[in-house]
């Protein structure tokens, strides 16, 4: 254990934290179902779960080969337990690490995805603690109508500000997937509804538009080799 | 026991589950700081690495619990209390409730409340519903680093760009998603507007930063840009609503 370097030690308490939380996420139906002696009933569950699951399970194994690579593996072990991935966690620790000036695939990138990761859970874990504390007299509060519009515009309001900086610094690679979206999802009504699949869709446009654009040389010189991180 | 909505232990249990995700979040917040401190990376950048993850988030946490204002009224507080406190998304946790009710007969809409076999079962397909992330980390996660670190250790340009290709990825994606609804006339380009505001708004702290050479601003931005343009999506709303247009 003592000779474990940083990263590996990530690997190591990052499956043993993911194993028991998602363990102790899993028994919370059981706990209800046995306190309550209730258990599902068989159709209507596997209806449900036929429902939801075969999309969310494909985007779930899509997101984690997307979110590993960009966000590292502490950030992503605790994102991943954490949730909200796209609308919080991933701009949160990629804003971070733009603003370091480090990568993710460096241990300095790491360290700062897994600070921003860290810190932007618990101080969700915390405001959504008390707003439940509050409810009662919050609720006139978040259901008004008037502040509505801004709630509900949330994600524009993000990626219209993230957008920004990453399309102006990478414009060459940004052209073409991001043409592509806006022709799929304003041909195709109803898309706005899959935001969430067409995030690794892009990603893969983007990853080929970039290789064959770096392979023409029309993203500068070619990088060099570096060591390996200790 | 006897089910009733919001009964004391559903808190309880939900309150266990949470605080298993909170010790590890502080456990990894540990680790990565004693690390920073070993590697003698600077103070400031942690500081300020801390402050705009603080500043950030506030925004999107109000809106999650919004979204457990909403969900509340059929499921109670606690469900959504921790459904959105762990795993799970804002789009998710509202697709896949729905979806759950509509699956035991007694849809979100429908103010005929949940009986305990009911409620269980919404409970279980929401869990079950996202669990790949959470089961596929721990198998892949520590292959799919060593990949990524292999990349880079081959090229390292190409791996930085392949990061930036991700993210560039799923930033186009969520700007065709502000252009969805467009075609349904004015109502629909109430995001693209505040999309342009909250891209103007960087835009005005990249050049007042230029200007006077305030880097600090930097860690503002982007929270602000966004607090911003969603404080603006109100005028544009009622905008549009004066101009003829409809809110979707």
């Amino acid at each position: 254990m003592r000779n474990m370097n940083y990263m590996d030690s990530i690997h190591h308490y990052g499956r043993i934290w993911g194993v028991a939380v998602g363990l102790i996420i899993f028994a919370f139906p059981f706990a209800l179902a046995i306190v309550f002696n209730a258990w599902p009933n068989g159709s209507e569950l596997l209806n449900g779960v036929l429902a939801v699951a075969p999309i969310y399970w494909a985007v779930g194994a899509i997101e984690v080969f997307t979110y590993v690579p960009m966000l590292g593996s502490g950030s992503s072990y605790l994102a991943f337990i954490t949730g909200n991935i796209s609308n919080l966690k991933a701009p949160c620790a990629l804003n971070c690490m733009e603003n370091a000036g480090v990568s993710a695939s460096t241990e300095e990138g790491e360290i700062i995805s897994t600070i921003s990761t860290a810190v932007s859970s618990i101080l969700t874990i915390f405001i959504i603690i008390l707003g439940v504390i509050l409810i009662m007299p919050l609720t006139p509060v978040l259901n008004s109508p008037t502040l509505a519009p801004a709630f509900n515009n949330l994600e524009p309001a993000l990626f219209g500000a993230l957008g920004m900086v990453y399309i102006s610094k990478n414009w060459k690679i940004a052209i073409v997937p991001c043409c592509l979206m806006l022709l799929v999802f304003i041909l195709i009504p109803g898309m706005g509804a899959n935001v969430g699949i067409m995030v690794p869709v892009g990603a893969i446009i983007t990853i080929i538009v970039a290789r064959v654009f770096y392979n023409k040389g029309w993203l500068g010189a070619k990088g060099s080799v570096v060591a390996e991180d200790k | 026991m006897e089910y009733v909505q919001d009964h004391p232990i559903i808190f309880v249990f939900a309150g266990i589950v949470i605080l298993a995700v909170l010790l590890q979040a502080v456990f990894f917040l540990i680790r990565a700081l004693k690390r920073a401190k070993e590697k003698g990376m600077d103070k400031s950048v942690i500081r300020k690495t801390i402050i705009s993850s603080l500043t950030f988030t506030i925004a999107p946490a109000v809106s999650i619990l919004i979204a457990i204002v909403s969900l509340s009224k059929k499921l109670g507080i606690a469900l959504p209390w921790l459904r959105l406190s762990v795993i799970g998304s804002l789009s998710y946790e509202t697709i896949a409730a729905g979806r759950a009710a509509d699956a035991v007969g007694n849809s979100l809409a429908s103010s005929e409340p949940f009986n305990a076999q009911q409620f269980v079962t919404v409970a279980f397909v929401m869990t079950i519903g996202i669990m790949m992330g959470i089961i596929l980390m721990p198998i892949i996660g520590k292959k799919l680093s060593k990949g990524m670190q292999t990349l880079r250790n081959r090229d390292s340009k190409w791996g930085d760009l392949f990061v930036t290709a991700l993210f560039m990825g799923m930033i186009s994606a969520f700007l065709g998603f502000v252009f969805a609804d467009v075609q349904q006339g004015l109502g629909g380009w109430i995001p693209v507007f505040v999309f342009l505001s909250a891209a103007a708004l960087m835009a005005i702290f990249g050049l007042v930063k230029n200007l006077t050479g305030w880097k600090w601003i930097e860690d503002y931005a982007l929270p602000v840009s966004m607090v911003g343009a969603m404080a603006l999506a109100i005028p544009i709303t009622n905008w549009v609503v004066a101009a003829g247009g409809v809110v979707l």
